[in-house]
């Protein structure tokens, strides 16, 4: 799931300080999730930001909406009566969901109400952690389903740097280093032989995100 | 003979080796090379010249050792992954090489936030082990890394890594170590070791896996200054440990600063007899004056002549 948390208020009533009548839209999916652009978030948001400019004297006007997937243009056009009758858009999806709106709604501004974290996970209720870069290029397979790329702070691939003291990273001791997690686990799973493999050089620059815009056809799916 | 360096001929011939380190200054003074550079000659085989360590900068280990091959002393060039990618990598290889160097330590390196440039992107683009999977196969294969062009002119270089004996878990260290060795590593500078048991127990599993046979292993040590200097090393510098015994008896010492000349000489003795062990690292860590006490004491002097 995509984690997102929201930007602080000042900055938001900064963007929205020339309009005086907005959409504030939410989405029903990873932002739900993980609190930070669901509907509840919305209603939350939108009374926070009336009641700011109330205190200013310059009341703001905003309207409401959580469509199902924001980052769904079937989902996104439902909004287009909407955004109609406003001047600008305040988006608490992700930035994907933003630029949905940005390419369906040329004509009013859109702006950001959350910032984009990472691909995550709950670990427990109120703590998410990273778990994905979505690379391109899976290597879950060798690492015994724990990932190096989202949770090692160097991306290293064949196995921990020097830093690593009693099972920790040399960035934050807080922190579990991610070889030692996948050494118990593919020992747990009578696995270890899966470290003697030299991983090579990955392959950033073809098959991975350094490769500009990456897309995906489904010849058998196109319209 | 892979590279020919002074350094090379050494352990291949079943000599003792010893090498120092050296710190570039944190700017252009050159005369902070020479002196260091002074401290050392005569009284190593080899000096490593570190790569913005701790992620700090300095003057390039490229320049720094194009510096020490002038004054007659010759470099271990070590070179980290943090702050370059592939093309890069291979095309200091060839610029170090054309200056002389033959001898290079391949490293991942301090992650940036221990430095002075903690908003630095870093690169990464290669780790530590695939540096020496990179600098083999420009030697061995005369090629770039994982491509068919080939280079022009003759890659001679003594490729070494490095290997954390005091890190947990001990027998994945032991895996890394074998990685680095199937790699290409020529020779391993291990961090410093304060915990002389430790060190014997990972020197015991790596005898088992015979890798002590395939590659030259140098123990590292660094001399301490004081009970607060062990306990501030054990607390900044990543992947160091230090007994606490150690701290204890540098507490007590009268003279700390011999107290831990004496340790230093004694972890040397004792490093020595290990089977496995080809040689000793010194890490003096801006203490460069002690490195002819230490290796005199040590009984590690005179450094042999090879032809």
């Amino acid at each position: 799931m995509i984690k997102a948390e929201q930007k602080p208020l000042e900055e938001i009533l900064k963007y929205l300080n020339p309009y005086n009548k907005i959409l504030l839209s939410g989405c029903g999916a990873c932002v739900t999730v993980c609190h930070a652009g669901g509907e509840k978030e919305v209603g939350l948001l939108a009374s926070g930001l009336r009641m700011a400019r109330q205190k200013i004297g310059k009341k703001l006007e905003v309207l409401e909406a959580t469509p199902a997937r924001q980052c769904e243009p079937e989902f996104a056009l439902e909004l287009t009566e909407t955004i109609e009758k406003v001047e600008a858009v305040l988006s608490i999806a992700c930035g994907v969901g933003v630029q949905t709106l940005v390419r369906q709604f040329p004509k009013v501004p859109v702006f950001p109400g959350v910032n984009t974290n990472f691909l995550g996970e709950t670990v427990v209720h109120g703590i998410w952690e990273e778990r994905c870069q979505a690379c391109g290029n899976c290597l879950l397979e060798k690492t015994g389903g724990i990932c190096p790329i989202s949770r090692c702070a160097k991306q290293l691939l064949n196995g921990p740097c020097g830093g690593i003291s009693k099972g920790k990273c040399e960035t934050r001791n807080e922190a579990d280093c991610v070889w030692q997690l996948i050494y118990d686990r593919l020992k747990a799973l009578n696995q270890l032989y899966k470290l003697n493999e030299i991983i090579p050089a990955k392959r950033w620059g073809l098959e991975s995100r350094d490769s500009g815009l990456r897309r995906i056809v489904r010849e058998d799916l196109k319209a | 003979m892979k590279a020919g360096s002074h350094f090379e001929k050494i352990l291949e011939k079943g000599l003792f080796a010893v090498t120092g380190e050296l710190h570039p200054p944190k700017g252009n003074n050159v005369s902070v090379v020479k002196r260091k550079g002074e401290l050392l000659k005569g009284y190593v085989d080899a000096v490593n010249v570190t790569d913005n360590q701790t992620a700090t900068v300095r003057m390039s280990s490229i320049a720094t050792s194009s510096l020490l091959i002038q004054m007659g002393i010759e470099p271990v060039m070590q070179m980290t992954t943090r702050d370059r990618n592939r093309i890069a990598i291979q095309s200091d290889i060839f610029g170090a090489l054309a200056l002389g160097i033959r001898n290079m330590l391949c490293l991942t390196g301090d992650h940036q936030t221990f430095g002075n440039q903690v908003d630095a992107k870093n690169v990464y683009d290669l780790d530590s082990i695939q540096l020496v999977d990179c600098a083999r196969t420009m030697r061995n294969q005369g090629t770039l890394l994982g491509g068919e062009e080939k280079i022009d002119g003759d890659i001679k270089l003594f490729i070494g890594a490095a290997a954390n004996p005091s890190a947990d878990p001990l027998e994945l260290q032991v895996i890394r170590l074998a990685k680095k060795v199937n790699a290409g590593a020529d020779f391993i500078q291990t961090s410093c070791v304060h915990d002389i048991d430790r060190f014997k127990e990972w020197m015991k599993m790596v005898r088992d896996q015979g890798l002590h046979k395939k590659v030259h292993i140098l123990a590292g040590v660094t001399p301490l200054k004081s009970g607060d200097s062990g306990r501030y090393m054990k607390k900044n510098f990543p992947g160091v440990t230090i007994p606490d015994s150690l701290i204890e008896r540098m507490d007590k010492a009268r003279n700390p600063e011999e107290e831990g000349i004496k340790i230093c000489v004694e972890q040397i003795k004792e490093l020595r007899t290990i089977d496995g062990v080809h040689g000793i690292h010194i890490m003096t860590l801006e203490w460069e004056e002690k490195v002819r006490q230490i290796t005199e004491m040590g009984g590690l002097l005179p450094r042999p002549k090879v032809e």
